[in-house]
């Protein structure tokens, strides 16, 4: 066993007595699921980060790599955790060639930093993940958090064309390239997408990015019922419009989105009420463009019979658009005691909606489905006891298998503290899972990186 | 004989191996019935080459109808150990269906069923040996089809196609084949049977799906795939840019990227080609231009008209003789018939055509087709260049006569010497043909070994004695890069 004092010692060897913390008001910060580091790592060069890697792999330590710390309770509680590897230092554009569209950027680069650089060629990376003011672009990957983009610029996985990581042996690795098209080697990268640190430590992503749209629309329309609200969503989504965002909000978020808006003081559609279920897309490009699909939109929505509609110019498009990209961060902090889940089912119909939106007592519940049968369900407890506890358990299991027997994945990326000790936040493992293991095992050989915190205990 | 990238098993076999295979041969019969085991040499030279400039002869050849069957077979040759090797049509460029190290190849022909197509959700449940424009086929009158169209899509398999993550002209907007696939079902080495993916959503986990497809066959066999289709755009228009200078036109390209216009579509033949080209089938390219830009736009009829506009101003400012729009679906029909019947045009002049596959970023294009040609005529080629432009997969062609070995050897030379350009340039080995057995031996250019050594463990995860199409992908030079390819006998590269 090794002491804190030597630990640090050792670390402090390996990549300078600067980059290394291990005072205890640090330390609390970089607390996971409770679990406190015994010392910090802060790297300045995926050669540092590596040689972090290669003393804990001789020394059988754990380690937990992080950005902004701001999607730590994504996962199980560590087994071990001995070191923080705080990649945040790591933040220079390493590769921009803006005229070939590709980027390459250091993973503790700042989504918000990467968003102002890539502007000034009139480009952006379409990762646009809850928390985006503190982000990191190596967080953003590894949490395999949603984009509110993903309809229509794709997943992480549809833009991301290389990686350097570090794997558990300390080496220092990499996969793909800087170019759009390339199918030389395994696609190691993608696997890095959502392993939340358990295959390797990302130290540099290599993106294909976009041209920024020329201007933005969008729509809000509220309606009586859920039913109506996901006719109206399923018609959007089946008229093969390019949208680029498409959410439906049940009225517990409706009501969490519009506080929000007018908390910050700007445009408050008058659509996002309190007490009814409401239905937002967007969509970008020309302004022709634009015209023409919130025509179409319009269209859509009287058909469907909307309560109360309204289109959104770009300045109010922008602003809901801001807000319900946050919401995962807005739905797990909507209540004392929240388990969140984040769910994906083959088919949004009214009836499984219903299901999934019924109060019980001591819980109430806010919904989101986004596009691309991605559904977000807030289960609010208003105590922090044991009973609400117990109460978000048995829900959380019960949906689980709601959503299995829906032929759909369910995963709970947020829960209190304690709740992760009766049920794991991944849901059952499937027939795949002794594949995953054998990619663990691969990547890392001696349990180096987050043990534990990962699908079926990895 | 000896293969060009080292050795390699199929003739000249001792008694002791004909004993071995002839006892597999008998068991594979009674498991599968004759009608779909091959095993005379007059047949299973049938399956001795692919689309590639290589050669490996297999020792028995298997039709398989199931999945099941498929992990009898894989059982069956592990027990033997003999290697086995998948393959769907054969159209592969890189070696990847070969039989490298001999034994058993798999062929999925006969697994060439839709299983089931879900309208709603736009999915479809295929068998491997499918073809890919049988996908699309299927499912076009309800405004749906199978993105990646490589160029041999009328006869290349799903598969295959998984194998090697292929690609094809309207990539540029879509993606390759890895971006189309929801799930699969795979048999590993030892015969075990694992769906990987999800026909709808995301199932938390790695990305097993984004591991697989691509992983050319050397991690596991793919016996089920399910598709995600996609929606036929409202609009579709074919534009024709002919320029009088290559530079222009390689401009040209540089241009449309640069500033963020995404064609569904940008393919260039430079004049030499596009003459040959007009001499097989007249698809309508001026036979007096330096090169061609066929271009498509798609989408929204407004985003039509927009970036159809955008493209002839840029093609104009960039010295374009003409933009032709193509006047009906005949005509735009014609245009993509010239485009990929090229390489079957090629064929005319020489023997044989090696057909490269190099991506760089596409603000070097201009320098790298001056390069290639300079490269060409060093060793006595005129290289042919009909590509995909908009996304810097270049497809150089080196024109040959494999039986002269001299030129044969210069045609390697030349390739490889193309392919490290594409590499300084700051590009990859292949774009879309995959490495197979005609790169392996240039993937430390871009590989440490590092990358080996984690690569290689997750290689020996899933096929830890290599049975499972040996000698591909890892360059064997190397130590830490070695496939063990069993019983040492010599094939040459076709010739």
């Amino acid at each position: 066993m090794s002491t804190t004092a030597n630990l640090t010692g050792r670390l402090e060897g390996a990549v300078g007595k600067h980059r290394v913390v291990s005072a205890e008001e640090e330390l609390a910060e970089y607390a996971v699921d409770g679990f406190l580091p015994e010392a910090i790592v802060r790297p300045q060069s995926a050669e540092e980060a590596a040689e972090v890697v290669r003393l804990a792999s001789v020394e059988k330590l754990a380690i937990i790599a992080v950005g902004s710390r701001s999607k730590c309770g994504i996962g199980m509680p560590p087994k071990r955790y001995d070191i923080a590897l705080d990649m945040s230092r790591m933040r220079e554009i390493a590769h921009y060639d803006a005229g070939d569209l590709t980027l390459s950027v250091d993973a503790g680069m700042p989504l918000r930093e990467l968003e102002d650089a890539l502007a000034e060629k009139q480009q952006f990376l379409p990762l646009a993940v809850p928390c985006f003011g503190s982000s990191t672009a190596g967080g953003a990957i590894a949490s395999g958090i949603d984009s509110v983009l993903r309809q229509q610029y794709g997943s992480a996985r549809d833009f991301l064309i290389g990686a350097e990581f570090v794997d558990g042996r300390g080496k220092l690795c990499k996969s793909g390239g800087r170019v759009v098209k390339n199918v030389t080697g395994y696609d190691l990268h993608k696997l890095l997408i959502g392993s939340l640190g358990t295959i390797g430590v990302i130290t540099r992503l290599n993106f294909r990015t976009f041209p920024l749209p020329e201007t933005y629309g969008g729509h809000v329309a509220s309606f009586e019922s859920g039913e109506r609200a996901v006719a109206f969503r399923n018609r959007v989504e089946a008229s093969g419009l390019p949208v680029a965002n498409l959410e439906l909000l049940s009225p517990a978020a409706a009501k969490i989105t519009k506080a929000i808006l007018e908390k910050e003081d700007g445009p408050v559609p008058g659509c996002v009420e309190s007490d009814s279920w409401a239905v937002y897309v967007s969509f970008e490009g020309s302004e022709k463009i634009v015209e023409r699909i919130a025509k179409d939109v319009e269209r859509l929505v009287h058909e469907a019979g909307a309560r109360k509609d309204e289109p959104l110019d770009a300045g109010a498009d922008s602003q809901l658009g801001r807000v319900l990209r946050e919401a995962f961060e807005w739905l797990r902090s909507a209540a004392p005691a929240v388990a969140l889940l984040r769910i994906t089912l083959p088919r949004i119909v009214p009836e499984t909606l219903a299901e999934l939106n019924q109060t019980g007592d001591l819980m109430r519940r806010a919904v989101l489905v986004r596009a691309c049968g991605v559904l977000y369900l807030s289960l609010m407890g208003e105590q922090e006891d044991e009973r609400t506890r117990d109460a978000l358990a048995r829900m959380t299991k019960d949906t689980f298998a709601l959503v299995e027997a829906k032929q759909g994945h369910a995963a709970l990326p947020h829960a209190p503290p304690g709740l992760k000790q009766q049920l794991s936040v991944w849901g059952p493992t499937a027939g795949d899972f002794s594949i995953m293991k054998k990619v663990k095992q691969a990547f890392d050989p001696d349990g180096v990186f987050a043990p534990g915190r990962y699908v079926g205990g990895l | 004989m000896q293969g060009r990238h080292g050795p390699n098993y199929s003739e000249g076999m001792n008694s002791e191996r004909t004993a071995v295979i002839t006892s597999l041969a008998r068991e594979m019969r009674s498991l599968l019935g004759a009608e779909n085991v091959l095993g005379e040499t007059t047949d299973l030279l049938l399956y001795e080459f692919d689309g590639s400039v290589e050669k490996a002869r297999p020792e028995l050849v298997v039709f398989p109808h199931t999945t099941e069957e498929v992990s009898s077979i894989v059982k069956l040759a592990a027990r033997y150990e003999v290697p086995v090797v998948g393959r769907g049509a054969g159209t592969g460029l890189s070696g990847g269906a070969l039989a490298r190290g001999g034994g058993v190849m798999i062929v999925f022909a006969r697994m060439d069923k839709i299983i089931e197509i879900d309208w709603e959700s736009r999915r479809a449940v295929v068998q491997p040996g499918v073809v890919n424009a049988e996908i699309t086929k299927a499912v076009e009158h309800a405004g749906l089809y199978f993105a990646p169209d490589p160029s041999s899509q009328k006869s290349c398999t799903i598969g295959g196609n998984v194998a090697e993550n292929a690609g094809g002209p309207h990539t540029l907007a879509y993606g390759v084949t890895a971006n189309h696939i929801a799930a699969m079902e795979l048999v590993l080495p030892n015969g075990q049977v694992v769906r990987v993916g999800s026909k709808h959503g995301d199932a938390p986990g790695y990305d097993l799906c984004g591991l697989f497809v691509g992983s050319e066959g050397t991690l596991a066999l793919v016996t089920e795939i399910t598709v995600k289709l996609s929606r036929k755009a409202e609009a579709v228009k074919t534009l024709l840019a002919i320029f009088d200078t290559i530079e222009d036109a390689s401009q040209t390209v540089v241009e449309i990227t640069a500033r963020g216009i995404t064609p569904a579509a940008c393919e260039m033949l430079d004049g030499w080609t596009l003459r040959v080209v007009e001499d097989y089938i007249e698809a309508g390219f001026p036979r007096d231009s330096a090169a061609v830009l066929l271009l498509e736009v798609e989408g929204l009829r407004e985003a039509v008209e927009a970036q159809e506009a955008a493209i002839a101003e840029v093609c104009k400012r960039c010295r374009s003789r003409e933009v032709r729009v193509a006047r009906d679906d005949r005509e735009r029909e014609l245009l993509w018939k010239g485009r990929r019947n090229a390489f079957g045009a090629l064929g005319r002049l020489a023997p044989s055509n090696y057909v490269l596959d190099g991506v760089i970023p596409r603000s070097k294009l201009p320098q790298a087709l001056t390069s290639i040609l300079e490269i060409g005529k060093k060793y006595g080629f005129h290289i042919g260049n009909i590509f995909h432009a908009g996304d810097g997969n270049l497809h150089p062609i080196v024109l040959y006569d494999p039986r002269d070995s001299q030129q044969f050897k210069n045609a390697i030379a030349a390739a490889q010497e193309i392919i490290r350009y594409c590499v300084e340039l700051g590009g990859a080995l292949t774009g879309e043909h995959g490495v197979g057995m005609e790169k392996n031996e240039l993937m430390p250019l871009l590989f440490s070994d590092a990358d080996f050594e984690l690569m290689r463990r997750l290689h020996d995860a899933f096929n830890p004695d290599s049975s499972l199409n040996p000698g591909k992908v890892f360059p064997l030079s190397k130590g830490c890069g070695e496939i063990r390819i069993r019983n040492k006998e010599a094939a040459g590269a076709r010739r």
